[in-house]
Formats: structure tokens, sequence, C-alpha cells
């Protein structure tokens, strides 16, 4: 790891001009660490100052619930979302997904600004000595790899998978993303705020340079919207997901009547399929509805040599997610 | 006094002497009379260990203490050019750069440069600025891709594996497979795993002088770091001491100071100040070891009656740049038909060391699954068909009382039974291994007139609990507890000693402990005696007091006159100015070899997701006479998790194009954690007549093939792979689907 300095700013004022345009890479924001120190330490990135952004009275904290939904801080950490009353109530996806994610340790440091933020886990990527098209490179090593943990889908010229457990469930509850640079706030959506990574943008968000995450809101669902997430790990804990699934549905009697299916594990972002929630809306649940939408969800996949076994695993969770969250109906009206 | 013939190194060489031994003496208390053997023994350190204060190597600071860090090639084979430390050995807080002698490197993490600065930041900031010219070389990352026609070669001056290999026959194969019932060929593979110390390896420097070196290391044995040293540094063995007070797991990788410890060495004396080289968790996983994977051809038949009549393999493994990756097959059972062919296969991959019970756990894997095949196949119970071609009896033992705590016989022995998608299953396998002891370890008591009492031994502890074994052996010898043995080992200048591999070190140290207690208590009685106006033999020792007979010898029936009883602090006073100093060596007979062991495990299968879940393991052993008994259930728990990860997790990962190690972390490398854990029943099948035998490495060995058979059983999912992932059991699923469709 390169040494580099230091700064722990009280103010938002002060953290901008910190962060300000002295070139790509040099000045980093530091929030919960449990990414940025890994990356640091495998000589990923090798910024020349880190911002600490844990001091800063002026981002909204913790978990709100406001008539406009729920608003969480950026710097709310993963143990708190798994805590949360008012989430377990409102989203329970995202609890299962923080409590499935990491460790305890980690979670206890892990902020869902950060969260959102992590870079991909692939091994290639991670590795100083593979100068990856991510990194800046021509061409991606796992393509004709050990590429057991890569991309279904959106792959090429990165075949990386998403890492986060958590964005994938605050997809699936169409939660957007506020971020504030010296110019001001803007809100995105997350399906726009994450975007496969292409030439001119090795990354895998659309956060701009100088901006940071300083909250998300997840929109109030109608009564009656259930989510939930599931994930495959080949260790039963502490293990990034082979693959994953958030589901949410409202149900009307036995008529779905509105839902958002979202993988994880399988593309360099999470990955709404809407052709699969395309079959589900209208339909009545029952009969073989959810075995023909697990197909559809995994129609256009492309397995690479070693990762075909992921299809049938997504088949099955998403199978399993949409019968959890239609098990019992909803009385209509 | 009876005399018995022991052999003892002398100027390196094995000497035959007779020692004396005290009638009655060379056995031990059987354990219906013994006061604390055979008992569960906290261990003498757990609080040390539990309150952190035990100290580690890798918690040795000293004053001006440098931190040593050892640049590693980013190639899997290359020659080099040039090394230039120039502008690093300018670098602030840089005190010493030393380029090992290498004109070749060959596997990723391959140590080059040794650098000595006053943090692990510098010291890493200046290998970034050393500067190395290599010329890549074509390299091998699998056994595949070395055996390939035209395949490059790992040494210039030898072919990755033997083109001739010698192929031992026994009986006649060819006309067996003809007359057998059952005939199964199979391919089975085993990966590479690494030991994962938690501790990595690594010690502490410090010179005193020009040819006087302490040195704290992580080592499973302070002799043989000692002689590496001073082999490699030129200077005499006596002017070195090494400790080990405590260590954080070796599991066979540990015996030696490793590139790594010369180099602490020789940076520290560059420097002229102590170094402390402590491997990262990256080149812990690249350069300290590991196990060999195997790729093992099987032909194996049996006939009508479930005995297995032919076994022929064409086996190959590879310890990376090292050899030794051989294993056993057909392991514990009997064929009497056979053909075997073993080839070691270079790559260019870090090389193998010892672990834990070398080549069982490989050669262990493919013969029960292979069992477990033709049992199947002929309809034959599993546990059944093993008694039948297995010829230890105490094995038939073993797998019954296995199959009864396990449940066996309830189980539905249709494969895939159990309805819904979460499926249950039960697989077993078998193990053997020697853990016998020798003459290498002398222990010496001393009494002192205060009462206190310590054990001295140059043995080390590598996380087995050999301190408290050996205080246990003394206390009971002489009616003391553990706790009141003060012992002292783990350092050279306590006396020579074996390392500890191969399970050796408690059926070594016991017998040499427990003669020394014997030899300590006739000190003690033949000093006090005339003092107390009585004869030696009068005295016995029990329970922290000293006893005296009415007149006759002490033992069973004596007649005791109890108004002369006095503590053992009154006793020991009396010695006043003599204190006991006794030494006690191995002798025959209070320690054998050779030991048998079963595991059973019930595993739960989502057929869905290809999730195991380990439920229950039920491991059966023998080990001869048990010193500690709950030291060695957690050592064979220990076996077991670790067998666990074997079976269902642990993997190196090289990249097959640039034979890069690409899961060298713990993000990737996956060891079991407490969930993967399942109930674990111990069962002993003790046999105190047969002396102390070690159970270091016997329960590490089955589990890779029983979990592989639990699957099965569960499911129908034949995996002859490990480790058993959900990738693996989900692509054995989908073929089973397609031959139920195709039919």
């Amino acid at each position: 790891m390169k040494t580099f300095e230091y700064d722990s700013p009280e103010t938002l004022e002060e953290t901008f001009s910190l962060l300000g345009p002295d070139g790509e890479g040099a000045t980093r924001p530091l929030a919960g660490g449990t990414d940025l120190l890994t990356l640091m330490k495998a000589d990923i990135v090798s910024p020349d100052r880190l911002v600490n952004l844990k001091r800063l009275g002026e981002l909204p904290s913790g978990i709100k619930e406001t008539g406009d939904g729920v608003t969480l801080g950026a710097l709310t950490t993963l143990t708190e979302i798994e805590r949360s009353p008012l989430l377990r109530r409102r989203c329970p996806a995202l609890t299962e997904a923080a409590s499935l994610a990491a460790t305890p340790q980690l979670r206890n440091m892990a902020t869902i600004g950060g969260n959102l933020l992590q870079r991909p886990r692939c091994w290639y990527y991670r590795n100083s000595l593979f100068h990856c098209w991510l990194k800046g490179g021509d061409d991606c090593p796992a393509c004709d790899g050990q590429n057991q943990y890569h991309a279904l889908f959106g792959g090429g010229p990165c075949y990386a998978v998403h890492p986060s457990d958590l964005a994938p469930a605050l997809l699936a509850l169409d939660a957007e993303v506020i971020l504030k640079s010296r110019n001001g706030e803007r809100r995105v959506s997350l399906s726009e705020f994450f975007a496969l990574p292409e030439e001119g943008r090795r990354t895998e968000t659309t956060i701009r340079e100088g901006e940071l995450v300083t909250a998300l809101r997840i929109p109030p669902h109608p009564e009656g919207t259930r989510s939930t997430y599931l994930k495959a790990m080949d260790r039963k804990v502490w293990a990034f997901a082979l693959v994953g699934v958030a589901a949410a549905v409202r149900l009307e009697g036995k008529r779905i009547e509105e839902v958002r299916l979202v993988l994880n594990g399988v593309a360099p972002v999470p990955w709404r399929v809407r052709e699969a929630e395309g079959e589900l809306i209208g339909s009545e649940v029952g009969g073989e509805l959810f075995t023909h939408v697990s197909e559809t969800a995994l129609k256009g996949a492309r397995p690479l040599e070693h990762n075909a076994y992921k299809i049938p695993l997504l088949k099955t969770l998403i199978r399993r997610a949409l019968e959890t969250l239609t098990e019992t109906e909803v009385p209509s009206g | 006094m009876p005399k018995v013939k022991i052999t003892v190194v002398e100027n390196g060489f094995d000497k035959e002497i007779e020692v004396e031994v005290p009638e009655g003496s060379a056995s031990w208390t059987p354990p219906s009379e013994s006061a604390v053997l055979g008992k569960r023994i906290v261990r003498l350190d757990a609080p040390e260990k539990v309150s952190g204060r035990a100290k580690y190597t890798y918690d040795i600071n000293l004053p001006g203490l440098l931190h040593g860090y050892i640049l590693q090639s980013p190639l899997a084979h290359a020659r080099i050019k040039s090394i230039d430390i120039s502008r690093a050995e300018k670098m602030p807080g840089v005190k010493a750069i030393i380029p090992l002698d290498k004109k070749e490197v060959f596997y990723h993490g391959d140590e080059l440069v040794g650098i000595a600065a006053t943090s692990m930041n510098a010291a890493e900031e200046a290998g970034r600025a050393i500067k190395i010219e290599y010329e890549p070389l074509p390299h091998v990352a699998y056994i595949d891709q070395a055996l390939a026609k035209g395949a490059p070669q790992v040494f210039s001056d030898r072919p990755n594996a033997n083109p001739k290999p010698e192929t031992r026959r026994e009986g006649d194969p060819a006309a067996a497979f003809k007359g057998a019932k059952a005939t199964v060929t199979a391919t089975y593979e085993t990966p590479v795993i690494c030991h994962v110390c938690l501790e990595p390896h690594g010690l502490v420097a410090q010179w005193n002088g020009d040819d006087e070196l302490t040195v704290w290391a992580s080592t499973q044995g302070v002799h043989s770091v000692r002689g590496d040293l001073a082999t490699a540094l030129n200077i005499p063995a006596s002017k070195i001491n090494v400790i080990t007070h405590h260590m954080g797991g070796g599991f066979g990788s540990k015996f030696g100071a490793g590139v790594e410890g010369v180099m602490a060495a020789r940076l520290a004396k560059k420097a002229g100040a102590p170094v402390k080289m402590m491997m990262t968790r990256r080149h812990e996983f690249h350069s300290s070891g590991n196990r060999p994977s195997s790729l093992q051809r099987i032909k194996a038949a049996a006939d009508a009656d479930g005995k297995l009549v032919a076994w022929e393999i064409d086996g190959y493994g590879s310890g990376g740049i090292n050899g030794g990756a051989g294993y056993p097959s057909p392991y514990v059972y009997r064929v009497p038909n056979q053909s075997r062919t073993m080839r070691d296969v270079f790559t260019n991959g870090g090389g193998a060391r010892a672990m834990r019970a070398p080549g069982h756990p490989q050669g262990s894997f493919a013969t029960e699954v292979m069992v477990d095949e033709l049992a199947y196949q002929l309809g034959i119970d599993p546990v059944e068909f093993r008694i039948k071609n297995d010829p230890n009896e105490l094995r038939h033992r073993q797998y019954r009382l296995g199959a009864e705590a396990i449940g066996w016989a309830n189980r539905n022995p249709k494969p895939g039974a159990s309805n819904g998608a979460k499926k249950r299953g039960m697989g077993l396998g078998a193990c053997t291994w020697g853990g016998g002891g020798g003459p290498s370890t002398p222990v010496t008591v001393n009494i002192h007139p205060d009462g206190s009492v310590e054990a001295i031994s140059g043995t080390q502890d590598l996380g087995t609990g050999t301190r408290t074994v050996i205080a246990a052996i003394i206390a009971e010898e002489l009616g003391l507890q553990p706790n009141q043995i003060s012992t002292k080992i783990g350092e050279t200048r306590y006396g020579p000693s074996g390392g500890s591999g191969g399970s050796t070190t408690c059926a070594s140290v016991s017998p040499a402990a427990k003669m020394a207690g014997v030899f300590a208590k006739q000190q003690l009685f033949e000093k006090i005696a005339p003092k107390l106006g009585v004869k030696p033999e009068q005295l016995a020792l029990r329970d922290g007091k000293i006893r005296v007979t009415q007149g006759g010898p002490a033992g069973k029936d004596a007649k005791w006159d109890e108004s002369k009883t006095i503590s053992w602090k009154q006793a020991a006073a009396r010695l006043g100015m003599e204190e006991v100093s006794a030494r006690g060596q191995w002798i025959p007979g209070l320690s054998s070899s050779g030991v048998a062991g079963v595991q059973f495990i019930e595993v739960e299968v989502d057929t869905e997701t290809g999730r195991v879940q380990p439920l229950k393991v039920v491991a059966v052993h023998d080990c001869g006479l048990v010193i500690n008994r709950m030291a060695t259930e957690s050592q064979i728990n220990g076996g077991v998790i670790a067998g666990i990860g074997f079976a269902l997790l642990e993997e190196r990962v090289l990249d097959r194009n640039t034979a890069r190690f690409l899961n060298d972390h713990f993000v990737d490398y996956k060891i079991p954690g407490t969930y993967e854990m399942p109930e674990i029943e111990v069962i002993f099948t003790d046999q105190p007549e047969r002396g102390v035998i070690g159970i270091g490495e016997p329960p590490v060995i089955p589990l890779g093939g029983a979990l592989a058979n639990a699957v099965y059983h569960a499911c129908g999912a034949r995996i002859r792979s490990l480790p058993v992932t959900p990738n693996k059991v989900l692509a054995a699923l989908k073929g089973l689907r397609q031959q139920d469709t195709g039919l």
C-alpha cells in the first residue's frame, strides 16, 4: 500500500474543496473503508490522500421515515440497516440483504453509500498483476480464464459481477440516490445510477467526479407490497454471492399487480429482468407461472466456460423468492 | 534393576545404549487406578491463551525492531536478467536489502529479495522501487497442461513427469477383472490446498555480537530451525537459541527456518538490528507449502460376494515445484490383484510440504468413493462392504460403533429416496496412521526444596497441548496435580528434541516424561528416607502427600503408618540443599504405533442450489492410551474441521493461462466457518495396553470421501472431484436428469 495523507474535515464545503479536481483517483473519500482499504492494500488504487467523511455533521444520518418514504443517510451502517425495525416492516428485502452480507464485524463498519460504490470482487481485477480492461487495460483475463464467479449478462469488455447484496434489494424497492457536489444536489434512480462500464467510464456507476452519495430514498410502497432477497453462497456466511435474487411484489387477491425482479452476481451491475416482470404482471399466481418466468429471466444468459451452474441456481432462487412472496393471498379491495 | 536397550543419537549417529529402569516402572498406571491420566485435563496454558497473554512470535517486539519483507516474483516462470536495488536502498526507513542468489523463478510468488525497514510499509515501498528485469518463460499451472504433448518444462534438466514410471503389480489384475461381478472405471481429483496456518510462518532474529543468535520462531521444530540457521549462516548451533513458547499452527509446513527465516537473520546482521519477518498472508499462501493435487484414474472390481478382486490405478499428483505428491491406493483395503503406477508431476506452482497426514487424504478420497460405487452397484450395504474388505479388526468394531451412533440402520438405503428438494444422506470413510514414538526427546524433572516442580524439555507445543501432557504424566507419577508442574518447553537450550510432525510428539515425549517422573521420585525417596528414618521403598506418593508403610515395601496391599504421613511440601523441605534433578529417556513398551479410525457423516443437500450442509460427524478413533481426553477430543474436532474444509470448500486456484495464484486471500480461498460445522461426536476405542500413540493426523483423513459418499446417498449425485461445490453438485444432478429423460 502506498503511503497517503489523511484529512478529516467537518464541513461539506471543506470536503468538496479537498476532493477538488486534482486528477483522477488522487483524492478519495473514505467512509467505512471496507472496500477502499482492501483496494489500496492490493495496490489496485493508490490515492495520495483520503478524506474522512465520518465526521461530517451535514451528512444526513440514520434511517428516517418521511411522507416521501424512507431515507437512509449515506453513512448508515449495514448493521443499522439490518437491525432497523422500520426497514424490517417496510422493506424486508433490504433487511435480508444486509443480514446476508459479509460478517458482523464488516457490517459494523460498512456504510450503505460505500456499499453502492464498491468495486467488483473479480479475482483478476483485485490482483494488481493483471492489467485488465476495467483497470485501463485491453482485455478481460476472466473471459478465457477462471470464470466460475463471472457474468452471464452484460459481459464484455468486463465480465466481473457486481458484489453488493443491498443494491439489488434497493433496485427492487425502486430506490433513488441523492448525490451532492459543489454544484448542488441531484437525484437519480438506482437504475440510472448503475450502468455497465463502457469505454469512457470504466466503473459500474454514473457518479460524477466531485460528487458524494449523501442519502438514499426508498419511495413509499402501496399497502401489501412484499419483498425478499435470496442469496446463494458456497459457504453459509461470509461469502460474496454466487448469485442472488431480490424481488418486490404487490398482489391483489391472486393477481400480481406490480413486481420488480433483480438478479445479483450475474452482470457488472445489478440486473433487472423486465421481460420476466412483464410476464408476471397481471398474471394469477399458480401453475407453472414461476417456472416459466424463471426461464424467461435467464433467456438471454451467455454462460462462460465455468459459470453455467449459475443458471439453474438462479431459476431456483427466482422461483423460491416468488413463491415466498405469494404464499398467502392479499385480500383484494 | 532391569535394563532396556534404546537408541539415541550421538554426534549425529544412532547408538544403542542400555538404561536401567526401576522394577515395574516401564508400564503405565492402569486407567482405573490413575488420578490424572486419561481424564479431561484443562490445558495449562489455556488462561494465557484466552486472555491474550500468551506470546506468539508475532507478539515479540524488541527495541529497534525492523520489519522484514520479501519481494516475490509476479511471474510464474522467468529468467532473472538483473536486479537493481540502488534506488530502494536510499529510501527512507530502509535498513538492509539482500537479493537472493537466483537466476530463475519457477512460480508466482517465488522469493527474490529480502528487505528490512523501520515499518512494513517502508519495506513494501522499497520493494516497489526495486527494478527487476525478467525474461518470461513458458509455464504450466495444472497436471493436464504439464502432461500435454510439447508442454513447457518446469525444470530444463528434468521432464515434468517420469516418462517411464515403474508399475507395481500384485497378483493378476487382468484375469481378476474378467471374472468380476462389478467393475467401475472412474477418474478422481483433489485440488492443491494450503495449510492456512493462522499465524503465518516467520521469525524474529536478534544477534548478540557476531555469532550469537536468538530467534523467536513460529515452528514445529525448534531444533530443525536451529540446524537450518547454523548451516546457512555458518555459525555453531551451540550459539543459537530458538524459542517457540506458543505457535499458531503448522500442520507439517513449519519445520525449517525457511527462506524467510534465513533472510531475517541475514538482514538483522546486515542492518545491525533485530528483524521480525512474518510472512504476509499472500506470501504464506504462495510459499509456505501445500497439499499436492491428485488425479487418479482407477479401475476396480469386486465379486458377487462384495470382495474386492482387482484394483488398477494410474495416479498423478503435483506438488508444484516439489515432489512428494504420492498417495496410498487402495488405501486400507485388501485387494489381491493390483497394478499401480504413480507419477509426480512438476507444475509452476508453490512447492508442496508435508500437510497433516501426507498423501492419505487424497488416497482416501478416491479409494472411499470407488469402494462406495462398487458397493452400491452390487447392492451391498457400504458398511458391510467395507468390513468384508478391510483386514483391520479394530476398525470392524469401529464401523459398528460409528454406524450405531449415526443411526445408519435407520437410513433408507436407496440414494435420493427422501422427499423434497432438501435431501439427507450418510457416508463413511476409514483411516490409518503410524504415530509412534522414538528416543528423540528427553525430559528433565527438578524438584526444589520449596516443593515446586519443573519439567524441562526441548520439545515444542505446536498447539496440541504438549505442555499439559508432560505435566500430567509427571503429576501422575508424583501424586500431584498438573498445574503444580511448571513445564518449560519450546527452547533449543532446554535439550534435544525431534520436530513435532507425523503425530510422533506425544508418543515420544510421554515415555520420557514418565521415566523422568519415575527417576525423580526414586531420587526424592532416596534423599528424604534417611531423614525420615525409614527405607526409600517404604514411601509412596498420592494426592499431594507422602505416605509411609509400617515397615514393608509400599504397594497396593501395604499397611500404612498414617501418623507418619506428611504433605508434599513438608517432604520436599527435607531435601535441604539437595535438589532432585532427574532425566528421563524414551524407552520401548510405553508407546506403540499404528492407529485405526472411521468417520461417518450425515449431510443435507439442497438439490436446487447444490449446497451441502454437514449435519453430524461421528469420529471413531483409537490412539492407544489416552493421556488428556479433552485435548484428544479437541485434536479430533480440529481434524474434522480441516476435513470439512478439504471436502467442501478449499482449493488453490491458479489461472490456467498465467499460472498466477488467484485466490491468495481469505475472500476467495474459503476455509470452513462456524456454520459449516456439524455436531461432532467423538468415540474412542481406547487400547491403554498399547501405550501412547499419536492422534494428530488420522482425524483429518476420511471426510473427503465420506462427505462425497453422503452426497451420493442423499441425492444420487456422484461427485468425483473435491471440493464438493454447488457448481459440481448441480452439474452432477443435471447429468442425472438428462439420464432420466434419456431412458
